[in-house]
């Protein structure tokens, strides 16, 4: 490239939206699945997991951009978890000393992000044959579609599983049967099963809007 | 420079490795005294929660602030006590129930904190077990009768969210008031069951639908934890 490329180029843009589109990491790639199921019962912890991996895979990749010529070829898959484990150690203890209630909630989760395979995938795939601005935008990118779909399942299983949104209640507690009502949460909805479910609808749903997903 | 040879591939992972250690030594250092005081302040707050104390601490400004000095406020006395229900020397608040109840009986230096307000006391016991998947421990409250439960605090380490988990709700842990641990003399702990099950009204707390392993190890720690105190009720009942 002999010109200088402005920082927020539309080919920059790009990277960080089509994520959300067409390149998302979870309906379209179908990576990262595994926590999806596990952190979507309630939408804060959802919020705080998806803010945890943009933060992870954006700085991830960031890093590897910047020593990817340095980065011995044998060892390549090492140096990489080397510095995604730092990063999510680091995540976790911050959330310990500044949101401790959200990480109790997460417990065990934000050390997982380290086998997320949204940011190894994101880094094979992008960092390593990118400059760091632009892998750090892609990896922000993957991060955010990743937890916006977090969000719309955890959505729904807190409303339909817990009838709250939040921890705020939403289906009055009049209507409950053991309140004399007639309604009940479905209890499946708080289990890994339902998110599963759910992301099977939200996939239907992006393909039938996105026509260019379809395979021919 | 040959990024392939042997000698590049360990000097970087050497320095790498060296320099991520340092950073993570770093952080965890720099980040341990906001940790342990988030620790110390849950603890409290499970202390304060479990006599019905701290309900603002939600919406106070400063949350440390007003729970340290609720503590102050009502937590008048704390103090350790053997099996035989006497008082020992010792420090309660940072005594570690886990590993006290791993000790034989006859060691066990068990915490006991005491609320006042008011002139009315309530005695805060902590409590320990196994759920489904992880421990659960919380805390109980009884009034100065010794029978009655004022109030308790339930948490978990991973019970199913929606499920198991929900005996951190508070509306799980409201439903333990005013029920009684003695039967005509004789030790009864609260259980926690189905709904409609034979037990009589004042012992039983109705358990969690699609919950019941947890609900069963709740009440299995409410019995096992109390049964250490029933010498300390006795010697206390006797001194009133």
């Amino acid at each position: 490239m002999s010109e200088k490329e402005p920082l927020f180029s539309a080919k920059n843009l790009k990277l960080f939206t089509d994520p959300f589109n067409a390149g998302n990491p979870i309906t379209v790639l179908v990576l990262g699945i595994c926590s999806a199921l596990a952190v979507t019962v309630k939408l804060q912890p959802a919020i705080v997991m998806g803010l945890s991996v943009t933060v992870v895979t954006g700085f991830s990749s960031f890093i590897i951009s910047l020593l990817r010529n340095t980065i011995p070829n044998r060892i390549r898959i090492i140096v990489q978890l080397v510095v995604v484990a730092a990063l999510v150690i680091l995540v976790d203890q911050l959330l310990k000393a500044y949101v401790y209630e959200v990480s109790k909630q997460l417990s065990v989760f934000v050390g997982l992000i380290i086998t997320n395979c949204i940011i190894m995938g994101r880094i094979e795939a992008f960092a390593l044959g990118n400059k760091p601005f632009p892998s750090l935008i892609d990896g922000f990118g993957n991060g955010a579609g990743y937890g916006m779909i977090l969000v719309i399942v955890a959505f729904f299983r807190e409303l339909l599983g817990s009838g709250s949104l939040f921890g705020i209640r939403i289906v009055p507690e009049s209507f409950y049967v053991s309140a004399g009502g007639f309604y009940e949460n479905n209890g499946m909805m708080v289990l890994p099963p339902a998110a599963l479910i759910l992301l099977g609808v939200i996939i239907w749903v992006h393909r039938s809007v996105n026509n260019k997903l379809l395979e021919k | 420079m040959n990024r392939d040879s042997n000698i590049y591939t360990l000097v970087y992972s050497a320095i790498m490795v060296i320099v991520v250690a340092a950073l993570l030594a770093v952080a965890s250092g720099a980040l341990k005294a906001p940790q342990e005081r988030n620790r110390e302040i849950e603890k409290k707050m499970n202390i304060l929660t479990s006599v019905g104390k701290a309900a603002g601490a939600s919406i106070a400004d400063d949350k440390n602030a007003y729970i340290e000095n609720e503590y102050s406020k009502y937590i008048v006395e704390s103090f350790l006590i053997n099996i035989n229900g006497e008082k020992t020397e010792g420090d309660a608040f940072n005594t570690d129930l886990k590993a006290e109840l791993k000790k034989p009986e006859t060691e066990r230096l068990l915490p006991v904190f005491v609320c006042s307000d008011n002139g009315s006391k309530q005695y805060i016991f902590p409590v320990r077990g196994a759920g489904l998947w992880g421990a659960i421990w919380g805390y109980i409250s009884l009034k100065d009768d010794f029978n009655t439960v004022y109030g308790a605090v339930f948490d978990h380490a991973g019970e199913t969210p929606g499920l198991g988990a929900e005996i951190a709700d508070v509306s799980f842990q409201k439903k333990f008031a005013d029920k009684k641990i003695y039967l005509d003399g004789k030790f009864m702990s609260v259980d926690v069951v189905k709904n409609g099950s034979v037990q009589l009204d004042d012992y039983k707390v109705d358990g969690i639908t699609g919950g019941t392993l947890t609900s069963k190890a709740v009440g299995k720690m409410l019995f096992d934890c109390l049964s250490n105190y029933t010498k300390f009720f006795d010697v206390q009942k006797q001194n009133r």
